[in-house]
């Protein structure tokens, strides 16, 4: 951990907030959301990780679900990775339009029960939705501690990954 | 007699994994049990061997909500083990990053997970859509605390850019200039929210608490101190191990935390506000006054008013602190060379007081580690508020009761995660 986690000579500050909810909203913003130490959990992180090296905005969130509900003031379309514990196979890939209700059950349990379909529910009743939002969900095999992904996993996201540079990078 | 049992196995609004038992025969209370089932997580075993200056990115990791906590208390430690005096500017600059885990931790706790039980609500979806401007305030609010542990710590979750001495990089003047507006902004919103919530109904009830925290002569205590109490209690950080105790019980992972008498205390934002009012600033006192609160509030069930003046103060404190920033120039304290020594680190939570002590080898390895965490201080306490709670209401119905005790553990704000490294509960009358 200490040749990963030494001194961070690159840090950069993010910009101080502009206002909270009066942003213009342009483009698309892919969120990856889980925990990238926790195995398939990670699977969101993973697949922005790739798409951000391609060139597209995307990004990871390991917080909270109140900061999904921040990303919403960014981006015209939302698109959110996440993993499922819904009780599929793994692997098996789901897509719900948000603006559609989203089942609580549907994501892997995340910090103070604030998760995926709260943040979505909560921005709907607050009216913060984008235009679109587009919830890409895989389902995982494995939430122990650790940073790797099932196969079945693995597979599942390198298909999305290449479905989603085909709509946005082209 | 009729035994009843009330039993929650999962509890909702917490962080992590814990449960509530309680046993009645007829009218006495037979067993009242606040269990975690986290998995311990052995974060003081694991630092064994590993280098001093990884300790605070080690340690903030046992919680994504509070990690400053973690990072502040141990690099604490670890400079008094070495030596390593800190800056003014610095310890202000680390004053002002904590401040922004207690707005966003506070915040996101008052509002979102424990508005809605005095409001007869489910979720803080429901809240949003019967008192939206009240979320869209809050979460404004609670973006400003991240926002403030995004510029100065690098990222909200697990900052990167704070190590024992100071900080990687000094934040530029221009980002933290570009805060002030909205920090402008966020006391006037806590101050607001506090006073909606001042018109909840509030449940009669009353402890007879030991209050602990850190105490301060000048200012209202994050990051320094010496550790007092309601009870006469005054001593440094590094005597905390003659005064205190943790022990296993069987229905917990998490380490419950004593007076070395046996007796409960209470840490968090009612001891903190109990020991420190004269602190607050005088607009944070206001608040707290049109809230409806003396300066000692002893009904838990108002915690969530207090967290709100505390949140205001956070706000009005680190904004004092960033109009007169300067980038600290170095933006860090070198150890002159590893040494053999003992480190001790107390700071303040949002949860309440977090103690670290380290161990160092002459090559400055961890020897040994102890990581008390507030909630598990305030697992005998929050069992004993249960207790009384659950007398003081035998009159209400199993669904009723149920959500009081449920209601009572949430005044905690409770981080299992932190313990265990614990909420399901069961009423049960037979």
């Amino acid at each position: 951990m200490a040749e990963s986690e030494g001194p961070q000579a690159g840090v950069s500050h993010p910009r101080a907030p502009v206002e909270y909810f009066g942003q213009e909203k342009a483009g698309v913003l892919i969120l990856g959301i889980g925990n990238a130490m926790r195995a398939d959990d990670g699977v969101g992180p993973f697949v922005a990780a790739r798409l951000a090296e391609a060139g597209l905005p995307a990004r990871a969130h390991e917080g909270d679900g109140t900061g999904v509900i921040d990303a919403m003031a960014e981006a015209a379309h939302l698109v959110l990775v996440d993993a499922t514990a819904s009780g599929a196979a793994p692997g098996h890939r789901s897509m719900l339009d948000g603006l559609q209700p989203v089942p609580a059950e549907f994501f892997h349990y995340s910090t103070h029960r604030f998760g995926v379909a709260e943040a979505v529910e909560t921005a709907r009743a607050l009216g913060l939705l984008p235009a679109r939002l587009t919830i890409h969900g895989i389902e995982g095999a494995d939430f122990s501690a650790g940073e790797r992904l099932s196969a079945p996993v693995a597979d599942a996201a390198g298909a999305l990954i290449s479905e989603l540079l085909q709509e946005f990078a082209g | 007699m009729t035994e009843k049992i009330i039993q929650v196995d999962a509890l909702a609004r917490v962080e992590g994994e814990g449960a509530l038992y309680v046993k009645l025969n007829g009218d006495v209370l037979e067993k009242c049990e606040f269990r975690i089932f986290e998995p311990p997580r052995f974060f003081e075993a694991f630092l064994q061997g590993r280098d001093y200056h990884e300790a605070p990115d080690i340690t903030s990791r046992i919680c994504g909500i509070c990690p400053i906590a973690y990072i502040a208390s141990s690099s604490q430690a670890m400079e008094q083990a070495l030596g390593i005096e800190i800056t003014p500017e610095i310890h202000a600059l680390r004053r002002a990053l904590y401040c922004g885990e207690w707005i966003q931790s506070h915040t996101l706790h008052a509002a979102m997970l424990h508005a809605p039980d005095f409001l007869g609500l489910d979720s803080a979806m429901d809240i949003a859509r019967d008192a939206p401007d009240l979320v869209r305030k809050a979460l404004r609010l609670k973006k400003l605390g991240n926002t403030l542990m995004e510029v100065i710590g690098g990222r909200a979750v697990h900052p990167v850019n704070t190590r024992v001495g100071g900080f990687y990089t000094a934040p530029p003047r221009a980002a933290i200039e570009a805060l002030l507006p909205e920090l402008d902004w966020g006391a006037q919103a806590a101050r607001e929210l506090a006073l909606d919530f001042a018109r909840f109904d509030f449940p009669d009830d009353e402890g007879d608490y030991h209050f602990v925290s850190l105490t301060h002569p000048e200012v209202y205590p994050i990051i320094e101190g010496r550790i007092g109490s309601s009870r006469g209690l005054d001593i440094a950080p590094a005597e905390w191990e003659a005064h205190f105790v943790e022990e296993h019980v069987a229905r917990s992972n998490a380490l419950h935390g004593h007076m070395r008498d046996g007796s409960a205390y209470l840490t968090g934002p009612l001891a903190r506000y109990a020991l420190n009012f004269a602190r607050l600033s005088p607009t944070a006192q206001q608040t707290a006054r049109d809230c409806g609160l003396g300066e000692v509030v002893t009904n838990p069930f108002k915690s969530i008013l207090v967290r709100m003046v505390e949140v205001q103060y956070a706000v009005e404190e680190a904004a004092r602190i960033l109009r007169g920033y300067t980038p600290p120039a170095p933006a860090f304290v070198e150890a002159a060379a590893p040494r053999a020594g003992t480190g001790h680190g107390a700071t303040e939570a949002p949860r309440g007081l977090c103690y670290h002590s380290y161990r160092l080898d002459g090559e400055g390895r961890i020897v040994e580690a102890r990581i008390v965490p507030p909630t598990s201080q305030n697992q005998p306490q929050i069992e004993a508020d249960l207790a009384r709670v659950v007398q003081a209401n035998l009159a209400l119905n199993d669904g009723a009761l149920k959500l009081r005790c449920e209601q009572t553990i949430r005044n905690y704000d409770p981080c299992i995660s932190c313990a265990t490294h614990f909420l399901k509960l069961t009423v049960d009358r037979g």
